[in-house]
């Protein structure tokens, strides 16, 4: 197992955001996390690189517990990539510069290493030609394209997704879900918050619906696409069908 | 001191052409004491500089206690006068039996001076960066101060270009106060010219005044020029 949460509780003053959740994640698997607004989806994800520090439960990467008050959690969130709704590429730097940085600082690699490594990134998502770009520079699929070669340089263990193509316009979603799409077949574990109901059907091993703070129900997607058991479930996708307009 | 009057009204004095020709020879003196007025400004901005980033990066990011620290150190030199601060600078060291030139007591006072308006002016840039850029930072592993290197300072510093050159402006001409304790810079060299020769005093301030407006728009212009080299597309148009 690569990932394992358990009881995982996060209040905000007196909001309780996450009413422990656990889940796990094998190497090379894909789940995505889907339900309404405001359920904590990503607070979870953010309690997992302990961007927010969780109030109760535990966390495993492998065999070290990410929660321990003694683990480096620097050297923890160097193996766990986080790719952001807004991207939140670093606006001072180029294209090239946002993927080395890691390299250079974290991973501490010479500077010949980190721009090869980097650009063969930038390759792979479809990008060295913009490698001197500025993030403003940049088509809002571009940059989310450039933060996901950002994640991927560090060659992580996992990578979490936090609504990547939410911020996109419609016509950006599509080149993003493809890069995506491709490292889960080329055996990344990867958990993804997401409304793409159709990226999930196509891609995910296991689909975990989530509402206010707690997991309603998971499993495979055909079975939970086609009858899920729990209502909350059948009502949510329901009206994401109505409003994406069926699945995309 | 022929023909200064102390501690009355200037003496009318007609001044003609020919004074104001004759000036013009004083300038190299003049020049000399300019030459020392830049040394005390490379100086205090200095100062100004590394105490002022220190400053705001405690005020924005240091617990607690250090974070009322560095409001009460930017309040306190933001407060009390520079003649003063340069008067406690120059005769306070001396009370402990340390002794240091009037340069050195001049930086120091105007130095400390700016890193109280600096760290504002930093301080506001930082506070400026959106939050996602600390977090994309500390996702990657980046340590706390290792964010505020290489992603929050670079960009805070390039957001506080155009404050910062408003502040060279300011201290520029601040470095005229140093003559209050004996710096041998622009404001004494043309105190020394009215000295030797009253009738002088009037042209030395005014072509004192000249040289510092050109100093001052060529401090500009350079700044201006750095503003638009530095420029990165998206950032400034954040703000």
């Amino acid at each position: 197992m690569l990932l394992r949460v358990e009881d995982l509780h996060k209040r905000y003053g007196k909001e309780e955001v996450l009413k422990g959740v656990s889940l796990f994640l094998d190497r090379g698997e894909t789940k995505v996390i889907i339900g309404p607004s405001g359920t904590g989806k990503s607070t979870l994800l953010r309690c997992l690189n302990r961007l927010a520090e969780p109030d109760q439960g535990r966390i495993w990467l492998e065999d070290r517990e990410i929660t321990s008050p003694k683990v480096n959690i620097n050297l923890i969130r160097a193996q766990i990539g986080f790719v952001f709704q807004d991207f939140n590429l670093f606006t001072h730097l180029t294209a090239l510069d946002n993927v080395r940085l890691g390299l250079l600082r974290v991973r501490r690699l010479s500077k010949k290493e980190a721009t090869a490594r980097a650009m063969r990134e930038l390759e792979r998502v479809g990008l060295a030609d913009k490698a001197q770009a500025y993030p403003a520079e940049l088509s809002g699929g571009q940059q989310q394209r450039v933060s996901i070669a950002r994640v991927l340089a560090m060659d992580p263990k996992l990578i979490l997704f936090d609504e990547p193509t939410s911020a996109l316009d419609p016509e950006l979603i599509g080149e993003v879900l493809t890069v995506m799409e491709d490292l889960a077949k080329s055996g990344m574990t990867m958990l993804v918050v997401t409304h793409e109901m159709g990226f999930a059907r196509r891609v995910a091993d296991e689909i975990i619906f989530m509402e206010k703070g707690v997991i309603v129900e998971q499993g495979p997607p055909e079975q939970l696409f086609r009858s899920p058991k729990h209502p909350r479930t059948a009502e949510f996708l329901r009206h994401i069908a109505d409003l994406y307009g069926g699945e995309r | 001191m022929e023909g200064e009057a102390l501690g009355g009204l200037p003496r009318f004095w007609p001044l003609t052409w020919e004074h104001w020709l004759r000036v013009w020879t004083r300038l190299p003196p003049l020049l000399e004491g300019l030459s020392v007025n830049l040394a005390l400004l490379g100086g205090l901005l200095a100062v100004g500089f590394v105490l002022g980033v220190l400053v705001a990066i405690l005020e924005v990011y240091a617990p607690r206690p250090l974070r009322i620290l560095a409001f009460v150190y930017a309040w306190v030199f933001r407060s009390i006068p520079e003649i003063l601060l340069l008067l406690l600078l120059w005769f306070g060291p001396a009370q402990f039996g340390v002794r240091i030139s009037p340069f050195t007591a001049a930086v120091l006072a105007l130095g400390l001076r700016s890193s109280a308006y600096q760290a504002e002016i930093f301080r506001a840039s930082l506070q400026a960066i959106p939050v996602g850029q600390t977090l994309a930072a500390r996702a990657l592993g980046l340590s706390r101060l290792g964010a505020i290197r290489f992603v929050l300072l670079p960009q805070a510093l390039r957001l506080s270009l155009a404050g910062w050159g408003n502040e060279f402006a300011v201290v520029l001409k601040d470095t005229t106060l140093a003559y209050a304790i004996g710096v041998v810079e622009v404001m004494r060299q043309a105190r020394y010219i009215g000295s030797r020769e009253f009738p002088l005093t009037l042209p030395a301030f005014l072509l004192v005044a000249l040289l510092f407006l050109l100093v001052t728009y060529a401090g500009l212009f350079l700044l201006g020029k750095a503003e638009r080299k530095l420029r990165i597309p998206g950032l400034e148009a954040r703000r």
